[in-house]
């Protein structure tokens, strides 16, 4: 089986060529995705395609997210496979009501007539940027029955889960980190962390409904998702050598979820950190922490913690991001007073 | 635009006068009971605009696509959903065309062309668009159909919907259904155009401005929109003045519109329309009229009693559907 050392921008961009290659009915929308001398979409992923592909399945777009989450949905029940793209994840708020009442109901009210089989692909994760062009906006999704929400950490789940939501009969929110995009030269980002991996070169897929248990350990379970997860696996490291032997997963599907590999994590280790960038009220991690509640409250030795945004929107100064998004020291900080008391 | 009487045959003006006629039943019937307290959910009836459903399904395959709205009877009676279907599903029974989840505002047929009605103003706009722009890629000559109410032509989805329909040559035809009242605001108290198909030439598209009340002329203009889409020529926005006869939904008396307004648009009755065109040029007497409306009282009697004696869904059913498998 062939690889090579792929950013996670070129995990889906490959992802997204295969998938185009296999079958006529998956195209991809959006704006500025194909055009001529542009980006490839607002971080380069479809750079190339409409070379290969052509500009009816690169569909460039106007600036009109409703027309590009509803005309993915109006395709979709006509057997289509379409992705489409926010430039920038926050934008997905102009077209909401195509992704919550349409998207999300279509299925359900049509008693299994119709369903929509299309992916929405959103940059999010705070960059630089400032209130409107940063948010982690997973806990929306999460909160509507009919949605399923990925958001993965590294190439090789990127690939993986984003052949695995264009092949799925459901409408997808697909999450990507800014940061751990890898963009090159003017596209890098200032901040970024860019992991690079060996992903093969065939097509493959992650199902949804997966966790990954990035370290294995005995006194704390550090659940964490995408950028976060990066964070974790850095603090694990530090509390190691304080003789703190962290586990930490990857909750790289948020629905569906896996309570169960999560649960029996929380079990073993009996303590549990939840690290999201998502702001701290009714994030993911309110709900996670909500069903470990429900399953794995007698097995504990201390509160159900999470390590969140504040409430705030995100602010764009560097040392105000810095106090925003949560930091590796924040999450040794807790983790430790969780496990020593 | 006129209509083009010669082109029309008996078979199909006919078929036409049927289904109004049957919409109309319907409806009135459904009035009746929803006052006795007997009609579950709400109501939001098409009295009065019958002209355009069954002038605008009349003019489609089975396998072309409507997208309807929270008013959806009119449109599923004319695509050709079983009535039966449509009945119990207004009771929330198991046998309805949604299984009962659906309800009054969603009708949905997948075997006759008909995804769930929308109850959203203007969602369907750029949806139908998506749709079409599926058809376009898989390289199939279908087309989809957008009806909407004058009040939907001013919200977001109608600008995105019909730009990016028209910029991609979208084979989708735009009805708007401009019965002047969106609820109760009249349509002078939101709008400076007099004429929403006048908005067509913002977006480069052909707009026409027709009478609502002509079956004729709907089926006519409407067959020449969807051959342009097919040719891959792309949308037209179509929009026909229409009047509903009823309150905007239950429990709306129409306080908002004089009774002079009603009548006078109420002389002007689509069906009374065709039925006059029928006489004078086919020879059609009252008789073949009577036997009509008798034809489908039964048929109206039949499919109330099928919805009233269908079994309600398990309660198992209100998991199911969520997500496709």
């Amino acid at each position: 089986m062939s690889s090579r050392a792929m950013t996670m921008v070129e995990a889906l961009r490959d992802a997204l060529r295969l998938a185009m290659r296999q079958d006529p009915s998956v195209f991809v929308l959006g704006e500025d995705l194909g055009i001529a001398g542009g980006f490839g979409g607002g971080f380069t992923v479809t750079l190339g395609l409409s070379e290969e592909f052509g500009h009816e399945r690169v569909m460039d777009t106007p600036i009109s997210e409703i027309a590009i989450i509803g005309a993915a949905v109006g395709a979709a029940m006509t057997g289509m496979r379409p992705v489409a793209e926010m430039q920038y994840g926050d934008f997905v708020f102009c077209g909401m009501d195509q992704v919550i009442n349409q998207a999300a109901k279509i299925q359900y009210m049509s008693n299994g007539q119709f369903s929509v089989p299309l992916v929405l692909r959103l940059p999010v994760g705070a960059s630089r940027r400032g209130a409107q062009h940063s948010q982690c906006s997973e806990a929306y999704f999460m909160h509507t029955p009919g949605l399923k929400v990925v958001s993965p950490s590294n190439p090789y789940d990127a690939k993986g889960m984003l052949l695995a939501s264009i092949w799925d009969n459901n409408p997808v929110i697909f999450l990507e980190h800014k940061l751990l995009y890898g963009g090159k030269g003017g596209r890098k980002e200032k901040t970024s962390l860019d992991p690079v991996m060996e992903v093969p070169d065939e097509a493959y897929e992650i199902p949804l409904g997966t966790v990954a248990i990035k370290r294995p350990g005995e006194d704390i379970t550090i659940l964490a998702n995408m950028l976060m997860v990066h964070r974790a696996l850095e603090a694990a490291e530090i509390l190691s050598q304080e003789g703190i032997d962290a586990e930490v997963i990857d909750v790289r599907c948020l629905v569906p979820l896996d309570v169960e590999t999560i649960e029996l994590s929380a079990k073993k280790t009996t303590r549990v950190l939840i690290v999201e960038e998502d702001n701290l009220t009714g994030g993911w991690g309110a709900e996670v922490a909500a069903r470990l509640a429900e399953k794995a409250f007698y097995y504990l030795d201390a509160p159900i913690t999470r390590v969140a945004a504040p409430d705030v929107p995100v602010p764009c100064a560097p040392a105000l991001e810095r106090v925003y998004v949560p930091s590796v020291e924040k999450v040794v900080i807790t983790a430790r007073a969780l496990v020593k008391g | 635009m006129k209509a083009d009487h010669r082109k029309i045959s008996l078979e199909i003006a006919l078929e036409m006068l049927q289904r109004m006629v049957l919409i109309r039943v319907f409806e009135d019937r459904l009035y009746q009971l929803f006052l006795q307290g007997l009609v579950p959910g709400t109501l939001h009836q098409y009295q009065g605009q019958e002209a355009i459903a069954v002038g605008v399904c009349t003019a489609l395959r089975d396998n072309d696509l409507i997208f309807s709205t929270h008013r959806p009877v009119g449109h599923a009676i004319a695509k050709g959903v079983p009535l039966k279907a449509i009945a119990a599903e207004l009771w929330g029974k198991a046998t309805g065309c949604a299984g009962g989840r659906g309800g009054q505002m969603h009708l949905v047929d997948a075997s006759i062309g008909m995804p769930p009605s929308n109850a959203i103003v203007g969602a369907n706009i750029p949806i139908a668009t998506g749709a079409a722009l599926g058809f376009k890629l898989s390289g199939l000559d279908r087309v989809a159909v957008s009806f909407f109410g004058d009040g939907a032509s001013n919200s977001g989805p109608f600008h995105e919907g019909i730009n990016l329909a028209a910029v991609k040559n979208a084979p989708v035809i735009f009805v708007c259904e401009n019965n002047q009242y969106a609820a109760s605001t009249h349509i002078s108290l939101t709008t400076r155009v007099e004429a929403i198909a006048k908005r067509a030439k913002s977006y480069g598209i052909p707009g026409f401005s027709l009478d609502g009340m002509d079956v004729l002329i709907v089926y006519q203009s409407v067959e020449a929109a969807v051959d342009r889409a097919r040719r891959g020529e792309g949308p037209t926005l179509l929009e026909f003045k229409t009047y509903r006869f009823m309150g905007h939904s239950r429990g709306d008396p129409g306080g908002y519109r004089t009774k002079q307004d009603i009548d006078e648009w109420r002389e002007r009755d689509p069906i009374q329309g065709l039925r006059d065109y029928l006489s004078k040029e086919f020879n059609q007497d009252e008789q073949h009229f009577l036997e009509i409306e008798e034809q489908v009282l039964e048929e109206v009697e039949a499919a109330i009693q099928f919805a009233i004696s269908s079994p309600e869904p398990i309660p198992e059913e209100t998991y199911k559907h969520v997500f496709a498998s």
